[in-house]
């Protein structure tokens, strides 16, 4: 970490390319192809250090990288850099060795020693934590270049996490952050800026997919010497850790971005609304902007320009609506989090009633490239209608949890198949639910569609912020229904009745169900219910909060048929509709589920059929879990 | 070491001293109540009505008005919490993963209920929205650690360390070093 006092101010962009060649070098040999050197040659481990990361208890490894570089009298030669996120989430920790780019999984810090010894001091690689699928592919996948999960993906928006330290602003510049600031600022007019993005195709990655360009033109149009730049780092959608990931990974990519939106739409002051239960990425955001500051990249006179823009955080408080951009406002002026009535639009009257911008994270990530590179460029990947990148995360009931980057227009199939690698333990896809609580459900037979914003709304979900859950034949539509609908019950704002109380309603409906007490009529109201919601409701959260009962309903009417008619749960999730027992010709006898059972509900003579009491059974499925045969029966 | 969070709040409690002085750092600065009742709530562990009336009282406003702000959002509480916060993550990764279970389980195991302390003032159980280790799912947060791909049977052991944590604490002893890398198989 460089202490943000220790930075000289940069007066002009020259300053800032004098800092690049300071950067670059270390940069370069992380992404040297092989390691090209004898014995002498620096080498940089380096070790994920985001959320993900730190809950798989990647510090304690760092800690002994770090003890036994300093042990073995390496600290000259071998840096211990901590990085951002790889995406590869489910293998993590992980440490990779540059240059040459060897990748290790899940590395403990028992692992370390062999690491140091043999790799780093004896040149061969440790080929037991490698990557390895199966274990007879152990050894196979020595590199990133190597592993199915990274071969398809096109990572522009990711590109510097994994690679560069997120609390190392000459990395970053190394990196080329800021040299699209320092050409917006010197070469381009605001309105070449904004035609560049019009131009580019970018349309925001928070949801909905408005034209990003679009936006800063309408910000920039409305008169005023008082402007605003938000960040809506709120990233709300469970499951969705993007936004998370870029802003622990590559912070200064967003500080750039939104001081080219300054500049474009000629505000001088930014906010970045972050949620509170990211505490690392407030950090990170803390830090990079103390950094950019004493750098003279934010504050007055940038690279000696003469335009002036300062950026300040605001903290989330945990509420769900904040996500929408006018609840998001009123949150930053200090009040309940509740949706305005539009128009007027935050472009005309956002922030203390001031024309606003306002985009997302992932948004801001792509906005650096687009100017330096050219909106030709961005058009060459993606779709005609969805330019560019899509960063999706991986989760639920998928192989390979984790975020990967892909070119818009990706077929489904492709991302859960092939890099996913799939559903585990030989279940059967289900479903996968994009879009958060806002969005659908893909059934099987619909993964190829490519995936791009004007593709998914007739299916009934949408891309939102790119949150991908993948459920298995265990998981039960109706109960996923309820589970989205409870979630919009808790976070409705209470404002419009429609959805403080159409929501209720429904939910009330779907626990009847699940408990197999609804009958037909109540679909039907379900389905009422959702459109008078969907009509009745102010912002984009009840407007979508039908969502997901409408999708599962029209892929998976089946299900909800079967609760009502046969008072039967087909994925046996449903505990009141679900009874446990022992198939006395599979048990073994081996008591793994009496002793995992919290209830005591299990009994039996070892060798011998065991019992389920029904009367004591709290139907939690440890038994189902933990039994080795497949004999429990539900 | 007692609980600082289960004890009175008086008027001339230091704390209240520690909060003014972050209020006039920020004096002027428009849309400030909540960044101010983030810092009161780290503080006191919670915003009670004495905290409530405070800040109201000092930044000039109705205290209706951070009331209302205070019951709006989810990660503000009116009532104390443990000494060991216990949050179970239930977004949506974590939830088609068993999250449920995980939930169930430590509810027979503390012997409490969603939004409950018990008694001996070690541990609260709060459920939250996605903590954005979904690829970790199911994951639970005890005070400042987080757990990763936790399953029910992880449950009396992670509790169990939690206590030996405080034992240690409150023994003066070093604590540092328990609980870091022994957990997530």
């Amino acid at each position: 970490m460089i202490p943000a006092p220790a930075l000289k101010r940069l007066e002009s962009p020259a300053d800032l390319e004098l800092l690049r060649a300071q950067g670059a070098p270390a940069l370069a040999l992380r992404q040297a192809e092989a390691a090209p050197l004898g014995e002498a040659g620096e080498i940089h481990v380096l070790v994920c250090g985001d959320t993900g990361c730190r809950a798989n208890k990647c510090l304690p490894t760092r800690q002994a990288l770090e003890q036994s570089v300093a042990t073995h009298g390496l600290a000259g030669r071998v840096k211990v850099v901590q990085v951002g996120c790889f995406g590869f989430c489910r293998v993590g920790p992980v440490v990779v060795v540059e240059p040459g780019g060897t990748f290790y999984c899940e590395v403990r810090p028992k692992d370390v020693p062999e690491i140091v010894l043999e790799h780093i001091m004896g040149g061969r690689p440790v080929k037991r934590l490698l990557y390895a699928p199966t274990p007879n592919e152990r050894g196979q996948y020595e590199t990133r270049q190597h592993i199915p999960f990274y071969q398809r993906q096109y990572r522009s928006v990711l590109r510097n996490c994994g690679l560069i330290d997120p609390e190392n602003v000459v990395e970053a510049v190394g990196s080329g952050r800021y040299f699209a600031l320092a050409k917006a600022l010197t070469e381009l007019t605001p309105d070449q800026v904004v035609d560049e993005l019009k131009q580019s195709g970018l349309r925001g990655r928070g949801g909905a997919g408005f034209p990003t360009g679009k936006k800063w033109e309408m910000a920039k149009a409305t008169p005023g010497d008082v402007k605003y730049v938000i960040c809506n780092a709120d990233e709300g959608d469970p499951g969705a850790f993007m936004d998370r990931s870029v802003l622990e990974g590559d912070p200064h990519a967003v500080l750039e971005a939104m001081t080219i939106a300054g500049y474009a739409i000629g505000a001088q002051q930014g906010y970045i609304y972050v949620r509170a239960e990211y505490p690392l990425a407030v950090q990170r955001l803390q830090l990079a902007i103390a950094q950019a500051r004493s750098l003279g990249l934010l504050g007055s006179d940038i690279l000696g320009t003469g335009f002036s823009f300062d950026l300040d955080i605001r903290l989330g408080a945990g509420a769900f609506v904040c996500g929408e951009e006018t609840a998001l406002i009123e949150s930053i002026e200090g009040k309940r989090g509740q949706p305005r009535t539009k128009p007027p639009f935050p472009s005309t009257a956002g922030l203390w009633d001031k024309p606003t911008l306002n985009n997302n994270v992932e948004t801001y990530a792509n906005v650096g490239d687009i100017i330096l590179k050219g909106a030709d460029w961005y058009r060459s990947v993606g779709t005609e209608k969805s330019p560019g990148t899509k960063v999706f995360a991986l989760a639920g009931q998928i192989v390979n949890t984790g975020l990967v980057e892909v070119p818009m227009g990706t077929p489904l199939r492709e991302i859960i198949f092939g890099m996913g690698g799939g559903v585990p333990k030989g279940k059967a896809f289900k479903a996968a639910q994009i879009g958060g609580p806002s969005g659908g459900c893909i059934p099987t037979h619909l993964l190829d569609t490519p995936v791009e914003f004007d593709s998914l709304p007739p299916l009934g979900a949408m891309m939102g912020s790119g949150g991908l859950i993948v459920m298995d034949e265990t998981s039960c539509m109706v109960d996923v229904a309820k589970y989205f609908l409870k979630f919009i019950q808790d976070e409705s704002c209470g404002k419009c009745p429609p959805c403080r109380i159409g929501t209720k309603r429904m939910l009330e409906i779907l626990e009847r169900i699940t408990q197999g007490k609804g009958t037909l009529a109540d679909i039907d109201d379900l389905e009422r219910l959702s459109r008078g919601i969907r009509a009745g409701s102010l912002c984009g959260l009840g407007n979508s909060a039908p969502n997901p009962v409408l999708s599962t309903l029209r892929y998976f009417r089946d299900e909800y048929v079967a609760h009502v008619v046969e008072h039967r749960c087909p994925a046996g999730r449903c505990t009141a509709l679900t009874e446990y027992r022992i198939d006395p010709l599979r048990c073994k006898g081996c008591a793994v589920c009496a002793r995992n059972c919290p209830v005591d509900a299990i009994s039996g003579e070892v060798k011998s059929p065991f019992h389920i009491d029904p009367a004591l059974c709290i139907k939690c499925g440890a038994c189902s879990d933990v039994c080795k045969f497949d004999a429990v029966i539900h | 070491m007692s609980c600082s969070t289960c004890q009175g709040i008086t008027a001339n409690d230091p704390r209240f001293a520690q909060l003014d002085a972050m209020m006039e750092g920020i004096k002027g600065e428009s849309g400030a109540l909540i960044s101010v009742l983030h810092k009161a709530q780290q503080l006191f562990g919670y915003l009670p009505e004495e905290v409530q009336e405070h800040v109201a009282e000092s930044m000039q406003i109705p205290t209706s008005e951070v009331y209302g702000v205070v019951t709006f959002y989810n990660l503000f509480s009116t009532e104390p919490m443990g000494q060991f916060p216990v949050n179970v993550c239930l977004g949506t990764a974590c939830y088609v993963r068993g999250a449920d279970r995980v939930l169930a389980r430590l509810k027979s195991e503390l012997g409490i209920e969603l939004g409950e302390v018990t008694a001996d003032g070690l541990f609260s159980l709060e459920s939250c929205r996605c903590i954005g280790a979904c690829s970790l799912a199911p994951v639970i947060t005890i005070g400042d650690e987080v757990h990763g791909k936790v399953t029910e049977h992880d449950v009396p052991r992670l509790v169990a360390q939690a206590r030996q944590m405080a034992a240690a604490a409150q023994n003066g002893a070093q604590v540092a070093t328990v609980g870091a890398g022994s957990d997530v198989a």
